[in-house]
């Protein structure tokens, strides 16, 4: 298929404001959408940049604002998006250059919810048991590739940039929910203060953008009922 | 700009990270890694890691070890294969005191299935073996170990890329990196060095391996004189997506999936009378090839079935969602109802840097030791792999040797000073970006790419012979021609990704050549190395490790003895 692929430039080095790049080529309609872009990197303009590896949706590199959506542009086909698409770098980070932005700021927010298992009692010599039914509480949320999407999609973020944001209460809840952790209250604290997860005002654009289908919103929900059932 | 460590890890997959963690509280500790640690290519692991925990039925590592042997091909060393299959085990138990999220069975301990070539009693029956978290393990290790090395205050130079490994009077003495972010070098002065920056599938045109596995650790130590081994061995993993090479775990097989030619017929009856679907790599890979080439692939084209159409909606939602999803979204088929054509995908390097069994790299027959530097995961080559992996033991082997490496350079950084650092540590690196900035050549790096990808896998991928590698060879010269007038449009400082590219591009270069100079003189069958030419395993005259130095005259093997301990080599079959 004939395609026209318009993305958001922008280099430091050599311009003074961001402008649009034009580029019209020839296509699988099955091709992903990064596959598009290694074209026009490739053979049309090699100054394009943006982050990428695994090219099949499971490393997060290359999330970005699609049509006016997050979404990871090795998981959308391009007979999903039409024949004229838009790229431009998810909203709210610093663009560094074209689709490349500042994710330091993103991982602060994800180191600060202490993501690790914190226990105190001592480790059996084998593994600790867990039912099937114990593991299945967390398993939505252990499924989070830091991609960035869920967050730079939500207005709460937007319009105050000290929130943690969803993707940081998705990995809180992989631990507040995960029977074998010894650093709920910990976390639940974090969770509590002004900048967490009060600030989350339910509007469920971080669920449609979250490329691995994770119900964030309810993620959310359920650490927001944790709090409140803490201080009944 | 010059820093100062005790021990650098040079990438932070899974085997980076684990050395990582072991060194943190031995000393000043830098991971330097040109992607973020999460997005390393470890979190693409699907099907799980081995180790015979028993939790569903009885297992022994010793059954673990005769299994690798044997689907090595005899030419993994077993005093290394003995460790892997030992300490796999609390491995394992380490992982889930860490907090890895597994599957479980019934009575809440981790849940196992069986994967290819893993049997109980000595290649009776297939065994439940694979520990696993649905079908993301990789993502559930790599997730966890970057959390541990986050707990444990591992500092993280992100998005660093490095170019060089500095040697000095016979010493490690660090590696020279550039920044992404400013484009600037930096110098990493250290004791000790692992290097643990993952495979190179990107030297075919079908593979499994993200953009990003273009082998650099290798060919950085190969062009600094280190040999690499045993480099003719590559993976074809059977059950790639058509044409995009994205993986379907051989976790769809060890659940039922069978694999299907254009008569519907489930031809590794055919090959592998014992273990069918689940026999090792190498051979339903050939199987696959063979299928195709006696004209019964699909509609006379280069594909077989997958199908998983008796699993059921549930099993297939429950026990591999991923790949699931991934079929449903690149191929637009539902798998509970429709066959997925696959077709085999460049996967996994058996070779790579040689190390001893603490991850010390050995530069020679005599196993000669380069004081301070290591390596460790897919770019070492312990070698517990030899000619053939058994799916689930490479996350077994980029935590056990990933921890063994960081152990003892624990020791090392302990009881040595700082090697001392030339006046101009970074001249190499300046050089090769000076004049990869300033070319002035005409040659896109993507079409040269291309046709290095293509010809490697018509020539020197599942099949093999004198012909094709003696056609590559020349091909391999026009290549080099080619990039040497390479075509450079960004010349800027920051996060000049192209730059990179044109620099990943030279390293595969390199490591296709040693590959197919590996495979021209390796005159036998053996594992993942098919020479139609010499269809016979030979262990007469190669029961014996390659090792390739990159010379001024271009490449120069030698070989080295494998390590037999408890099983003598014996004709493989299944
Ligand atoms: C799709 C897929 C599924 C798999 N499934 C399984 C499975 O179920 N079981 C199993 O046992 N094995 C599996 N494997 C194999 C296994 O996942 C890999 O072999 C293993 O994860 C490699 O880990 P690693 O730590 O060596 O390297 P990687 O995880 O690839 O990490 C490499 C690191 O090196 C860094 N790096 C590379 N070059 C440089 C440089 N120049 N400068 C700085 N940093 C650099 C990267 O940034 C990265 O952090 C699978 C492989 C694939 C591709
Ligand atoms: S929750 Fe989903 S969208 Fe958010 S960071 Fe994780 S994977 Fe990305
Ligand atoms: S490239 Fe890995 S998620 Fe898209």
């Amino acid at each position: 298929m004939q395609m026209t692929l318009k993305i958001r430039r922008f280099n430091p080095e050599k311009d003074a404001e961001p402008w649009w790049g034009e580029y019209q080529f020839e296509a699988e309609p099955t091709d992903r959408l990064l596959d598009a872009l290694n074209h026009v990197k490739w053979y049309l303009d090699g100054t394009l940049t943006y982050r990428r590896s695994c090219a099949h949706g499971v490393c997060g590199s290359d999330a970005m604002l699609i049509n006016g959506r997050n979404g990871l542009a090795c998981k959308l086909l391009l007979k999903n998006l039409g024949s004229r698409i838009t790229v431009e770098p998810m909203r709210g980070f610093r663009v560094i250059k074209d689709l490349l932005v500042d994710m330091e700021f993103f991982f602060d927010k994800y180191r600060a919810i202490k993501p690790y298992l914190i226990t105190n009692s001592p480790e059996p010599d084998q593994e600790r048991l867990q039912s099937p039914e114990d593991r299945e509480k967390f398993d939505d949320t252990t499924k989070c590739i830091l991609c960035g999407a869920c967050t730079t999609a939500c207005p709460s973020f937007w319009a105050n940039p000290d929130y943690v944001g969803p993707a940081a209460i998705v990995n809180a809840h992989r631990f507040i929910f995960d029977s074998r952790d010894e650093g709920k209250e910990e976390r639940l604290d974090i969770m509590n203060s002004t900048e967490g997860v009060w600030r989350c005002r339910t509007i469920f654009n971080c669920v449609e953008a979250c490329p691995r289908g994770i119900n964030v919103t309810r993620a959310i929900g359920e650490v927001k009922k944790a709090l409140l059932f803490r201080k009944a | 700009m010059v820093h100062r460590y005790d021990a650098l890890i040079i990438g932070a997959g899974g085997a980076g990270l684990m050395a990582a963690l072991q060194l943190s509280s031995h000393g000043r500790v830098a991971a330097i890694s040109k992607l973020y640690p999460t997005r390393s290519h470890t979190g693409a692991a699907q099907g799980g890691i081995g180790a015979a925990l028993g939790n569903h039925e009885e297992d022994h590592w010793e059954w673990h070890m005769f299994d690798t042997v044997k689907g090595s091909d005899y030419l993994a060393d077993q005093d290394a294969v003995e460790i892997l299959c030992r300490e796999a085990i609390e491995t394992v138990y380490d992982l889930e005191h860490w907090g890895l999220p597994f599957s479980r069975t019934p009575e809440g301990k981790i849940a196992q299935r069986p994967f290819g070539g893993h049997t109980r009693e000595f290649g009776k029956a297939p065994v439940r073996r694979s520990c696993y978290a649905a079908d993301r393990t990789g993502h559930m290790i790599l997730q966890t170990m970057y959390q541990q090395c986050l707990k444990n205050q591992v500092h993280f130079y992100d998005e660093y890329h490095v170019l060089d490994l500095l040697i000095e009077q016979g010493r490690c003495a660090g590696v020279v990196a550039l920044c992404l972010a400013t484009g600037e070098l930096h110098t990493f002065h250290a004791k000790a060095v692992v290097f643990a920056t993952g495979g190179c599938g990107r030297m075919f045109s079908v593979t499994s391996n993200a953009h990003a596995l273009t082998g650099d650790g290798m060919g950085v130590v190969l062009r600094r004189g280190i040999p690499l081994e045993d480099m003719e061995f590559f993976q074809f993993h059977p059950t790639g997506i058509y044409k995009m090479g994205i993986l379907l775990s051989e976790a769809a097989r060890g659940e039922g999936s069978v694999l299907r030619n254009k008569n519907g017929e489930r031809f590794m009856e055919r090959y592998a009378p014992t273990l069918l679907d689940l026999a090792p790599r190498d051979m339903v890979s050939r199987a696959i090839y063979r299928e195709i080439r006696e004209g019964r692939g699909i509609g006379g084209k280069n594909y077989v079935h997958l199908d998983m159409t008796h699993l059921g909606r549930e099993v297939l939602d429950m026990k591999l969602p991923d790949i699931t999803d991934f079929v449903r979204t690149y191929l637009g088929i539902e798998p509970a109802k429709e066959l997925i054509p696959v077709q085999p995908t460049a996967h996994y390097a058996m070779g790579g840097i040689p190390t001893d069994n603490d991850g010390r790299v050995v530069i020679d027959e005599k196993h000669t030791p380069l004081p301070g530097l290591y390596a460790a995961g897919e770019t070492a080559c312990v070698s517990v792999h030899g000619a053939n992996r058994l799916g689930t033991n490479s996350l077994v082997d980029i935590l056990v040797f990933g921890r063994r490496s960081g152990r003892h350079a624990a020791r090392f950084i302990k009881e040595n000073d700082l090697p001392p650092l030339s006046a101009k540590p970074e001249e190499r690196s300046r050089e090769i970006i000076a004049r990869l900035l300033s070319s002035q050549g005409q040659e896109r790096g993507a079409d040269i790419r291309e046709s290095l990808q293509n010809e490697m896998m018509d020539k020197a991928s599942v099949f093999r012979d004198a012909g094709t590698l003696m056609a590559m060879r020349e091909k391999l010269k026009e290549i080099r021609d080619r990039y040497a007038n390479v075509k450079i449009e960004d010349r800027g400082a920051k996060y000049n990704t192209q730059l990179l590219e044109i620099f990943e591009l030279g390293i595969l270069i390199d490591l296709a050549d040693v590959l197919v100079e590996g495979a021209l003189a390796r005159q036998e069958s053996r594992g993942a190395h098919s020479r139609e030419d010499f269809p016979k395993r030979d262990d007469a005259n190669f029961l014996k490790h390659t090792l390739a130095y990159l010379g001024p005259r271009g490449i120069q093997l030698a070989y080295k003895p494998v390590t037999v301990t408890r099983f003598e080599p014996k004709e493989r079959k299944y």
